[in-house]
Order: structure tokens, then C-alpha cells, then sequence
């Protein structure tokens, strides 16, 4: 029986890789990826890059928020070979030369996480809200973040941090 | 997830070959619902045929007859926040912007906001019968937990309704949906696009399996002047309509010329009763005029044990939502365009 089963996984057909480039936090990268390897996991488990988080996996949670092309999105539902040569922005690439960007200082200061497992998410989907420009005022921008459901009492942390953050870069 | 093979259609034609290529290949384009509906298991194609990269599918143009051409690959937040239709279809904005997530809204495109399937809970529990995931086996939810279901046009075989918040506003504004396949391309008004479920729920649409869409097509009037979107649901924000409702209104000398009201939330389909927006045809825009097309469109009714509720709330929202398109500036922020 043993040796049959041998056999059959000998006999298994080559899984059908194909090679996706990304360029992840401005370095470029090329991977062998299965084509039902959602992007997520292509971050966390094929680049080591942990600090996208793995929530709900059902686009419900917003914790796998990555920025891709100048847009924020959910790296859960979609598929690592279907961003091929995308450009894409996770948490750990926020940061610049070693100084946190503004919205890390804020949370930091505001208290604007308990156990923190939204937070990158949340950044990521509050600089990609920035980007769109829609969110004028507090009301909008609550709606505009409601995407990311954080389950905590900090939810009100991390909009005064981004309110303050809207608030510097409108009068740089 | 089960494993397929994956390839990227270059063009239209070339999209709709690889489509052929066996029973099990879908298109896939934002991803947002169908790649959900793998990880429960519910689809399982054997194959994608990814589309993204069709250049043509990816422009709002505007038409020879004065409406806008929406492709299918546009993204609902491309779509919502153009200027194009900010200005002339706000209705349209609104009720995209009503829908799911800022980052769910910047993959999600035209075409799949259209192919979205129920977000019933039997549909998506895979341990359950249900006649639109495995025709025959049944549906659990006549007898069983239906508070979101169908109170329109149902059948004994399901109850389930049809999730969209743009396309109720495609509904109102009468938009059509213009499709390709082996066969030639054709233009499908949109009220005859959706299927009610009657024998056969597990068919959604009237589309053929090799056929894909290419564009929306909206006619030249948008009711820019006076419409509304309004959105019942349990959650401020992010969640499904438990109803919905999308009017637009022509009003020429504190006269209504031509009404447009359709529901979600409450069908298989957008909902929409043509003997009420008649009714309402040179009527002043008085609520009571507004409740007596309200009565009109929610005449049909059926309920099941927990969704009776909804025959009372369709009717409020219709009012609600009728007086406030008089004045679009008095519809609260949240759903809103771009200042």
C-alpha cells in the first residue's frame, strides 16, 4: 500500500508556477507563485513581509490593506499572478530613511492601538484615503476608513490621528 | 480554494476563445466576489481567464446619443468619482458609494459589480442546501433565518436577493448592458438583464456562459436635478441593504414629469413598478402622492416569518427617499460625491 502511494505522488503533474515581478516597497522582486496564491499570503509567506496582516481573509476586515499602483486595496482578494508588475506598498515601506511617516507618529501619539493588529491596515488605507482627496471632513473620513473594522475602543484614536494628520498636510 | 489554471485574455475576442476552452473557465476581473466565493468553496472553476489587461474595456466614453458608455473594467470608484458622472448620473455615484469598502470599491469593476452573486446565508454556508448553489437540493431559508430575504418576485425554490447598490440606480436610470460572445455582441435593457429566480435560481442573468460584458450604457438623461439614493441597513456603512431605494425625478413647474423609482434589497433584481412611477406623471411631489405609488410598488408582497418588517420599511424609504431627491442637498454625508 505504502509503495502505491509512492508511486501516485511520483506520477503527480508539475504544479503550474508562473513568475510574477513586483516592485514591493521600491525593490523589485520576482516570484514563483501558484496561481491560487492570493497576494497576501505572496507578501507574508514568499517575502517574509509580515506586517500586512491576515484577518478575516474575506475582504471584511481591511487588515490586508496594501497600497498597489497608487490605490488602496485588499491583498486578500486578489491573486499574487494577476499584479504582475504592480507596483505596491506595504507597511513596512511607509517609513522613510529610518523616520516614520507622519500617520505612524500620530497613531503613536494618539494611543491609536490596543493589541495593533489593524494598524498597519489602517495606515495603509488612511494614506491611500489621502491620495484620493474625497475625505474632507470627520464624517467623511469615518466612512471613507469604514473599511477597516477595527474591534476595539481605539477606533476613535486612530481618526483623531489621521484628522491631525489631514490637518498638517493642509497647511503644508 | 480549489487549484485552476490561470491565463490573461489580450483582447476581447481573444478573451472570449480561452472562455471556450472548457465548462469550467470564468473571467475574472476585479475579483472581490468571485475569489471570496473560492475560498468558501462555493465556486470552483477549473480555470481563469483574467481580462484586466483588455485596453478597451478600461474607458468612460461618452456617446452619440448623449449618455455615457461605462466599460466594464472601469472601477466602481473610477465610475463614482468621475466628473462625467458626478455631474450627470449622481444618482449613479451615490449608490456606488453606498456599496462595500473604499478599498473593495478601488478593485471591484462595472462588469462584476453586475455578476455579483447573493450574499444569502444559506447560498454562502456550504453545509446547507441551497437550490442556487446545487439546483434540487432545496432552500433552507423559506423555512429557516430569511430577515434579509426576498419579498418580491420569489419562487418555492428561493428567496434570495440580488446584493448590488449600482445596479438599482442602473435599474432607475435605464441603463442597458452590452455584451460579446462567439455569437456577436448585443445590448440588453437593463431591467431585462437579471433573472427572477422562478425554476431555475442558479441562473442569475440572462447572459449566455461564453458571453462577457463589455459596457455599461447610460442614456442622456441622469436626473442630475432632482434624485437620491437611500440605503437601509443594519450597519451604517459596509454592509448590505436590507433596502434600498433609487429615485429620480423630472419636475417641470412644481409638476412631476417623469418619476423613476427602483428597490433593492427586496428581489432577486432591482425592483421596479411601472404603474407607480405613471401614477405619479403630473402629480405634485406631495408625500401623499408619494405613499400611494409606495402602496403601488409594494402591492405584490409575500413575506416569510421574519421578514415581514420589510413591506412597512420599502414603503417609508420610498417616501423618505422620493422627498428627499425634491432636494439632493439635504441627503446626509457618507454616500457622497467629491466636493
Amino acid at each position: 500500500m505504502l509503495t502505491d502511494q509512492i508511486i501516485s505522488a511520483k506520477s503527480m503533474p508539475t504544479l503550474p508556477h508562473k513568475t510574477v515581478s513586483l516592485t514591493v516597497n521600491e525593490k523589485h522582486c520576482t516570484l514563483e507563485v501558484l496561481p491560487w496564491v492570493s497576494l497576501l499570503d505572496a507578501l507574508r509567506e514568499d517575502l517574509d513581509l509580515t506586517g500586512t496582516k491576515k484577518g478575516c481573509d474575506h475582504g471584511q476586515c481591511g487588515a490586508c490593506t496594501v497600497i498597489c499602483d497608487g490605490k488602496r486595496i485588499l491583498s486578500c482578494l486578489t491573486l499574487a499572478v494577476m499584479k504582475n508588475g504592480s507596483e505596491i506598498t506595504t507597511i513596512e515601506g511607509v517609513a522613510t530613511g529610518g523616520e516614520l511617516h507622519p500617520l505612524q507618529k500620530a497613531f503613536i501619539e494618539h494611543d491609536a492601538f490596543q493589541c495593533g493588529y489593524c494598524t498597519p491596515g489602517q495606515i495603509c488605507s488612511a494614506i491611500g484615503m489621502f491620495q484620493e482627496g474625497k475625505a474632507l471632513t470627520r464624517a467623511e473620513v469615518k466612512e471613507l476608513m469604514s473599511g477597516n473594522l477595527c474591534r476595539c475602543g481605539a477606533n476613535t484614536n486612530i481618526i483623531d490621528a489621521i484628522m491631525e494628520v489631514k490637518a498638517q498636510m493642509s497647511h503644508e | 480554494m480549489n487549484n485552476f489554471s490561470y491565463t490573461q485574455a489580450k483582447n476581447r475576442d481573444d478573451a472570449i476563445a480561452l472562455s471556450g476552452m472548457g465548462p469550467g473557465s470564468q473571467f475574472i476581473a476585479g475579483g472581490t466576489n468571485l475569489i471570496d466565493l473560492m475560498k468558501y468553496n462555493i465556486t470552483r472553476p477549473n480555470a481563469l481567464v483574467d481580462i484586466n489587461a483588455i485596453e478597451d474595456f478600461h474607458a468612460i466614453r461618452e456617446s452619440a446619443n448623449g449618455g455615457l458608455s461605462l466599460g466594464a473594467l472601469v472601477t466602481n470608484a473610477a465610475t463614482a468619482y468621475h466628473p462625467l458622472v458626478e455631474q450627470r448620473y449622481p444618482l449613479l455615484s451615490r449608490a456606488i458609494l453606498a456599496g462595500a469598502s473604499a478599498q473593495i470599491r478601488n478593485m471591484a469593476t462595472n462588469g462584476g459589480n453586475l455578476l455579483q452573486r447573493t450574499r444569502c446565508y444559506y447560498f454562502y454556508d456550504t453545509n446547507t442546501p441551497c437550490n442556487k448553489r446545487e439546483p434540487g437540493s432545496g432552500c433552507p431559508a423559506i423555512e429557516g433565518y430569511n430577515r434579509t430575504m426576498a419579498i418580491m418576485g420569489t419562487s418555492e425554490h428561493c428567496i434570495a436577493v440580488f446584493p448590488s447598490d449600482m445596479s438599482v440606480a442602473l435599474a432607475a436610470l435605464n441603463a442597458s448592458v452590452q455584451v460579446s460572445g462567439p455569437e456577436g455582441s448585443r445590448n440588453i435593457p437593463f431591467s431585462d438583464f437579471h433573472r427572477l429566480p422562478g425554476n431555475t435560481p442558479h441562473i442569475d442573468n440572462c447572459m449566455s456562459r461564453n458571453e462577457l460584458i463589455t459596457s455599461i450604457e447610460l442614456p442622456a438623461n441622469g436626473f442630475s436635478n432632482h434624485y437620491s439614493y437611500l440605503k437601509i441597513r443594519d450597519r451604517n456603512s459596509y454592509a448590505f441593504a436590507l433596502v434600498s431605494v433609487a429615485t429620480g425625478l423630472e419636475l417641470e413647474e412644481g409638476v412631476i414629469k417623469n418619476a423613476r423609482i427602483a428597490l433593492g434589497g427586496v428581489a432577486h433584481k432591482p425592483w421596479r413598478v411601472k404603474e407607480a412611477e405613471d401614477f405619479l406623471q403630473n402629480k405634485e411631489p406631495a408625500a401623499e402622492n408619494f405613499w400611494y405609488a409606495a402602496e403601488m410598488i409594494l402591492k405584490g408582497a409575500k413575506t416569510f416569518q421574519f421578514n415581514a418588517f420589510k413591506v412597512e420599511l420599502a414603503k417609508r424609504a420610498i417616501v423618505r427617499n422620493c422627498i428627499m431627491a425634491l432636494n439632493p442637498e439635504c441627503q446626509l454625508p457618507g454616500a457622497q460625491a467629491s466636493a
